[in-house]
């Protein structure tokens, strides 16, 4: 048997978990939040919303089916990771499995979190970890290999994550009939496979890119992660959109930073909702089970006139998305994409492409209509 | 509610007596839907002939009936109690056959009764093959290339459309009855022959074999909102029953793609069936892509969604049974959270190893190679947070006396082919081909179960060899932990450190693991891993991880700890399971908190709403003892969970754990045979001359003392393992051979056995050696058909007066001298008013849910109150005198395992049992018979009558067949006996003559309606034309009987009764009569 390194988790409140390392040997620091998902642990990684996280897995086995390799699609998009790169800062399980198995395997987990600088502890009580941050919050934290406390704690939420794992260049992608701006906050790559399957033109753009010059049919904004209260200009840019009442959807940040631009407000929730069986109902009786990674939340009862909640947490209560009573305008606070995590939501990229269609048939009626006026 | 009419009556249908592919889980599901419905305020009625159940009990449904699941009684009983509507899905494959016959024959439309849930087109959809795979290609979903075939002819040409290799599947069948696999026309003509019997409708189908298996439960509202449960994957590739095979959930090999694109699957198949309430969908996955069949749909509750429900604690069938009233999984709120609602998707934090419990032991003869059709009789579930921890668990759950995945007892002689073609062996095969050092590639291609499972069995026998290495000093604290974390025993551990595993041994891992603080946590089934506070106490323990969640100090509820019954297997059933609950029930009532072991998925005992504490863990004496440490309870309850908890009670008294009910020594006194004999001898209680011998000659000269026959057993016994009846002493060799085999270290006890005795059940209740009530039952069969499978009667119709009297004074006696608090059974031999003892348990037996419903006194209620040592009454005698009969009748599973000889013996062999209440002993007697699945014969009956003797005391009972109009055929010599009394009877050759007209071929074209084979009482053990006429009539499906004495009641019962005479009265309706 193979032996490790001892590694240990400290949290702010000073409770130590003590497991062995594996992974990188590094010491590092990050806000700790688990996830309840039991598979996809490839996907999570490399979800650009953990940006700074310390992530700590419920499920006690994880790495069994191993790790593919970043093998690409048509469009230059890796075809079983979320992003280019692995987000969190740190991985923390029960067990992970050193003799993987599966036909798409190419590395073990260790090998992939190595390859990509990333400490991991196992050995840790992740159950007693994850009622600890239910029972007291969301809590910095960090990890110490061999004792060699260098680290001090850090606070991602003070840093503009967006910034961070936004793009630089604006992209263009697909060659369809309806031309959509996609704001990238930190954009997991299913939400671009989504929308290639239909009829679009996308144009990527970075978080704080001023698209208000451009011809578009319709917006849309990303995920991401951190505090949305700091992307000031997304913000700005969205209230502009606003007025040219074009077709505007949002995901999880994008969901939030939709909710600030129409004059609501968001908070940090207790410990989030980082899972793959969250329930949303919408019209009261409607269910669906969603992937989630958020740790900030839309307040419902902050929402101005025009707007309404069109998706609720069945467990919770806390809202899931909203939208305009008159115009078209929706977002949502969980993961229509999955991956990882269900499909049943992936019906509004189709909502959202029929109020372009209608959106535009309607432009042309008006535009028709002072045509004859002006005639 | 979504419906126009309200519901205010509702019929359940259960599913009859236990027998393989049809056990306790449908006892979970069908008192979890009674729950659901009395919540409503529903009337609830109940047919259900499974006396020993849960659900029929007291508390639960408003009317019970005991009678036959059949289209003919079911509707008798809709005519009477006239019900708004039925709940098919909730007593497996009976349920749902009687449901579809109903609904075809206009009987649910006649009387206005409306299927609730999933609407009967769906169900007939979902077991129809071929409709099936129609409506899935009509939704691009892909199911296995198949041909529905109604010939021998048909078959063979379908098979050369798709090409071999082959899977045949027979249609409506019960636990793939009837199918199998064949890589040739030879093959493929004897399986469809076979499986052409068991239905009109054969399906021909491409063999994915080596393929994953994976099966979703899903569930889904009458507002088209669906979700999944859970999702579980075979440990052993497509190819073997799902039953039969290993199974974990969550799926553990799945990508997060393959998992959502089966789930997505899932649901677009019940959403386009429109089932309402639960739904089973069976998956093959390729190993090597993302390609997948859709193999099977079950539109109702199932043993995998009792096993989904108790792996994720979400109540499926709870939630199922209120989906079916039209409400919507949105607006249920969870019972498990109480915060949260019932609609999510539960997530796990901790792996669940199922494994099936096989009993092919118990049969002479059975074919032990597992595949596509079920044999095993019941399960076991282990949690914990690795799968080696959940594996090892679930070996020694499967057979607590086993220390672990490593403890290999057995012998391959040929061990590449044992793994090649499995049998219930396999994992043990597994373990030593990785021992020899066979590499996990090389048993992957022998097996085609996915390598992860097979490293991580790796890893066990790795830890194993590193144990061995080192000494009781020489071990390290980790090492201990990590063995202790991949789910090694005390014992195991003792084994490899100490060479030796006895009690003193195992103690001694125990103090090195207290002194390293290598102790167990408890953990908590929460249905969201954590994400929400939880307020159910589902526990578990495990070595991965550090803290408790649970703390006895913090909730301060000091309670009693009740063991259960362990794997359902021949001899331990849902009887031990009714006697737990009843025992928690009371506990509660009289406000001691309960705190229940056990870790059988099928039980009703391991719902977590039915006690205080559950914990969901093995029945070991390691484990109870880490479990009493944490919970320091009262004391510990042993006598409800049958002979698993009873052998823990000499151990854990020693060790210092506190028992309640009759004291450990006494017990020990009377499982010792010298010891109670001793005590027998000593209050002058006659009992069969018997000795305990280790010597061949010393044997041989007891037997010739005494006289033959004999009944040769070893000491310790359950369920009459390795037991024998020796007739000469040619026999005796051949048999003392067995006996050795099942247990070196035990000497062999020989027993003069008695024959024409009549067998007397007593059960009985005492406080500090005072008996308080007593039932007494006779057995319809002679001694020396195992009680299990005997036909028992209450109150007894046939005996003397003075032989009852008899047996009184003797219990009184013994009662008293043992100081008996609790339950206990006797059991009695009474030959010409001699009565002598053969067997006491100082324990629940399997008779007490009979006879307390029979009573409807509860025994165990009072036997709970007595153990905890309150006042009870003695209970007046007068309310044993009935106006009716109740009659337990055996059910039996043979025409599932393929060889073994369908006859009674000293070894128990049936499943399950049923029992009815009836005006007199023929009538009761007749719908038992019925309940197991028997039919009156219609015209003709084979008889083959055993030697002389038999067939004269059958002389008058064949007279009677003859007068009534039976037709009646024979074989040789009992054409010639009868012949001579001048009874006409047709001869039929033996089927080894090879001579027309044969009695095989009768068989076979069902020609005749009823098998009466008694056997010759030194039948051998060979192939013989009785074996071969008994096997045909059980492959066949013609009911057989093999018993003289139960010959004779059934005869004079269909002598005397049709089936439309027997009355159809509830249980409370026999009760009012005791009132008048």
């Amino acid at each position: 048997m193979k032996s490790h390194p001892k590694g240990k988790l400290i949290l702010e409140d000073g409770s130590i978990y003590d497991g062995y390392s594996f992974g990188y040997s590094s010491s590092t620091a990050g806000e700790v939040v688990f996830c309840t998902g039991m598979a996809g642990y490839p996907q999570s990684l490399t979800d650009p919303s953990y940006t700074g996280q310390i992530l700590v897995f419920t499920y006690p086995l994880i790495g069994n089916y191993g790790v593919s390799d970043s093998t690409v699609d048509k469009h230059n998009i890796s075809i079983d990771f979320e992003s280019n790169n692995i987000h969190v800062k740190s991985v923390i399980v029960s067990e992970y499995c050193a003799e993987h198995n599966h036909w798409n395997s190419k590395k073990s987990f260790e090998t992939w979190l190595k390859e990509n600088k990333i400490p991991a502890l196992f050995g840790i009580d992740t159950r007693a970890l994850t009622i600890k941050i239910r029972e007291k919050g969301v809590m910095l934290g960090k990890i110490v290999i061999d004792d060699e406390e260098s680290v001090g704690f850090y606070d991602p939420n003070k840093d503009n994550l967006v910034a961070e794992v936004s793009r630089n260049e604006v992209l263009s992608l697909g060659n369809g009939k309806h031309k959509i701006i996609v704001v990238d906050c930190g954009m997991k790559n299913n939400i671009l496979r989504s929308f290639l399957k239909k009829d679009v033109t996308l144009k990527i753009v970075p978080w704080n890119y001023d698209f208000n010059q451009e011809e578009y049919d319709g917006l849309f904004i990303s995920n991401g992660p951190g505090d949305p209260t700091h992307c000031k200009e997304t913000i700005e840019n969205i209230k502009k959109a606003m007025e040219l009442k074009k077709p505007l959807f949002g995901i999880c940040l994008g969901h939030q930073l939709l909710a600030l631009a129409s004059g609501a407000n968001t908070y940090k929730l207790k410990y989030g909702h980082r899972g793959q069986n969250q329930p949303c109902v919408r019209n009261q009786k409607q269910g669906y089970i969603t992937s989630q990674n958020h740790g900030y939340a839309v307040d419902k009862n902050s929402l101005p006139e025009g707007w309404e909640e069109l998706f609720f947490n069945a467990n919770d209560g806390t809202n899931e998305g909203i939208k305009h009573t008159t115009l078209p305008f929706f977002s949502v606070q969980f993961h229509p994409e999955g991956s990882c995590g269900p499909n049943d939501t992936m019906y509004l990229f189709d909502e959202f492409i029929e109020m372009i269609e209608k959106s535009k048939s309607l432009n042309v009626e008006t535009n028709q209509e002072t045509n004859q006026e002006m005639n | 509610m979504s419906d126009t009419k309200r519901i205010n009556k509702v019929l359940i249908l259960g599913s009859g007596g236990l027998s393989i592919g049809q056990a306790g889980e449908f006892d979970y599901s069908g008192s979890q839907a009674i729950k659901a419905l009395k919540e409503e305020g529903i009337e609830t009625v109940l047919v259900n002939p499974n006396i020993a159940t849960i659900q029929t009990s007291k508390g639960f449904a408003n009317e019970v009936y005991f009678l036959p699941v059949t289209k003919k009684f079911v509707e008798k009983i809709i005519a009477k109690e006239r019900p708004d509507g039925i709940l098919l899905g909730f007593g497996g494959q009976t349920a749902l056959n009687c449901g579809m016959e109903l609904s075809s024959s206009g009987v649910l439309e006649k009387y206005g009764v409306r299927v609730l849930g999933t609407p009967i087109k769906t169900i007939i959809t979902s077991e129809d093959k071929g409709l099936f795979a129609e409506a899935l290609t009509k939704i691009n979903v892909k199911t296995p290339r198949s041909i529905t075939v109604y010939n021998l002819d048909e078959g063979i040409a379908a098979a050369k459309k798709i090409g071999f290799p082959l899977i045949i599947r027979a249609g409506f069948a019960l636990g793939g009855l009837g199918s199998g696999f064949c890589n040739n026309e030879e093959e493929l003509k004897t399986l469809l022959h076979q499986a052409l019997v068991y239905s009109s409708q054969v399906l021909v189908e491409e063999s994915l074999k080596g393929w994953k298996e994976v099966e979703y439960e899903v569930m889904r509202d009458s507002y088209d909102n669906c979700m999944t449960v859970c999702n579980m994957e075979n440990f052993d590739p497509l190819g073997i029953h799902t039953g039969e095979s290993i199974v974990v959930a969550p799926s553990q090999t799945l990508t997060d793609k393959e998992y959502q694109k089966l789930r997505e699957l899932s649901i677009k198949v019940i959403k386009s069936l429109g089932v309402v309430g639960e739904c089973n969908v069976q998956f093959a996955l390729d190993p090597d892509s993302e390609d997948y069949r859709v193999i099977e749909v079950n539109a109702r509750l199932s043993r995998s969604s009792a096993l989904a429900s108790k792996a994720t604690g979400y109540p499926l069938a709870f939630i199922a049974a209120k989906l079916s009233l039209g409400y919507s999984l949105v607006d249920i709120p969870n019972p498990v959270t109480k915060v949260t609602k019932a609609f999510f998707e539960p997530a796990l934090d901790y792996i669940v190893v199922k494994i099936p419990r096989w009993d092919t032991d118990k049969f002479k003869k059975v074919d032990k190679k597992i595949g596509s059709s079920m044999k095993s009789v019941g399960e076991v579930m282990a949690i914990g947070r690795k799968f080696e921890e959940a594996l090892q668990k679930a070996i020694r759950m499967i057979n607590p006396s086993l220390n672990g995945l490593t403890d290999i007892r057995l012998m391959f002689d040929e061990l590449d082919y044992e793994l090649k073609n499995p049998t219930d062996k396999r994992v043990f095969a597994i373990v030593k081909a990785l021992e020899l050092g066979y590499s996990v590639k090389k048993l992957f291609e022998m097996t085609k179960i996915d390598k992860w499972f097979l490293y991580k069995i790796k890893n066990i026998v790795e830890i194993n060899n590193e144990l061995k290495k080192d000494s009781i000093e020489s071990i390290t604290p980790e090492l201990l932990k990590i063995s202790k974390q991949h789910g090694f025993s005390d014992k195991q551990v003792a084994k490899c450190i100490l060479q030796d595993e006895h009690f003193d041994s195992e103690l001694k891992i125990r103090e090195l693991r207290k002194k390293h603080s290598v102790i167990p946590v408890i953990k908590q089934i929460d249905t969201l891993a954590g994400e929400f506070p939880c307020k159910t106490n589902y526990l578990y323990l495990t070595y991965n991880g550090d803290y408790d969640d649970v703390r006895v100090d913090d909730i301060g509820m000091r309670g009693i700890i009740v063991l259960g019954g362990g794997a359902y297997s021949i001899g331990s059933s849902v009887e031990f399971d009714w006697c737990c609950v009843e025992c928690v029930k009371t506990l509660r009532k009289e406000k001691v908190p309960s705190i229940v072991i056990n870790y059988n998925p099928e039980t009703v005992s391991t719902d977590y709403d039915e006690c205080d504490r559950l914990y969901f863990d093995e029945l070991s004496f390691e484990r109870v003892v880490d479990i009493y440490e944490k919970e320091t309870p009262f004391g510990v309850i042993f006598s409800m969970g049958g002979q698993i908890p009873n052998n823990l009670v000499m151990p854990l008294s020693k060790y210092g754990v506190k028992t309640l009910g009759t004291a450990p020594e006494i017990i020990d006194k009377v499982e010792d045979r010298h010891k109670f004999s001793m005590v027998l001898d000593e209050l002058g209680v006659d009992q069969p001359e018997w000795k305990e011998l280790t010597d061949l000659n010393e044997i041989k000269s007891f037997c010739s003392r005494v006289g033959f026959p004999i009944l040769i057993r070893p000491s310790y016994v359950l369920s009459g393992a390795a037991m024998n009846v020796v007739y000469e002493e040619a026999d005796l060799d051949l048999f003392l051979k067995q006996a050795t085999l099942v247990s070196k270290d035990h000497p062999v006890v020989l027993t003069k056995f008695i024959t024409h005795a009549k067998e007397i059940d007593v059960d009985l209740v005492a406080l500090n050696g005072d008996v308080k009530l007593y039932a007494i039952s006779e057995h319809v069969e002679n001694a020396g058909v195992h009680s299990g499978d005997a036909t028992l009667v209450t109150p007894p119709q046939k005996l003397y007066l003075e032989t009852v009297n008899k047996i009184k004074r003797i219990i009184k006696v013994i009662v008293k001298h043992l100081n008996i608090t609790g339950p206990a059974n006797f059991q009695f031999l009474a030959k010409d008013n001699k009565i002598k003892i053969i067997e006491c348990n100082l324990r629940a037996s399997r008779s007490f849910p009979f006879v307390s419903k029979v009573y409807n006194i509860n025994f165990i209620e009072l036997a709970t109150k007595a153990i905890i040592g309150n006042q009870i009454p003695k209970v007046d005698t007068n309310a044993f005198d009935l106006e009716y009969v109740g009659v337990k009748a055996p059910q039996f599973s043979f025409t599932r395992l393929r060889g073994a000889d369908p006859m009674l013996g000293v070894e128990m062999s049936s499943t399950g049992e049923v029992a009815c209440l009836g005006d007199n002993l023929q009538e009761a007697f007749l719908k038992a018979l019925l309940s197991t699945g028997f039919s009156i014969p219609k015209e003709t009956i084979l008889l083959s009558t055993g030697d002389v003797k038999k067939k004269a005391r059958l002389l008058d009972s064949v007279k009677q067949l003859k007068k009534k109009g039976y037709v009646l055929y024979g074989t040789g010599g009992t054409t010639d006996f009868y012949k001579m009394h001048g009874i006409n009877v047709e001869m039929l050759h033996w089927p080894l003559d090879n001579k027309k007209p044969n009695v095989l071929d009768y068989i076979k074209n069902k020609a005749v309606d009823l098998v009466i084979n008694i056997p010759k009482s030194n039948e051998k053990i060979e192939l013989s034309n009785d074996y071969i006429i008994r096997r045909g009539a059980a492959d066949f499906s013609v009911p057989l009987i093999t018993n003289l004495e139960c010959t004779k009641l059934f005869i004079e019962s269909i002598c005397n009764y049709g089936e439309d005479d027997l009355t159809v009265k509830s249980w409370n309706e026999y009760h009012e009569t005791l009132n008048k």
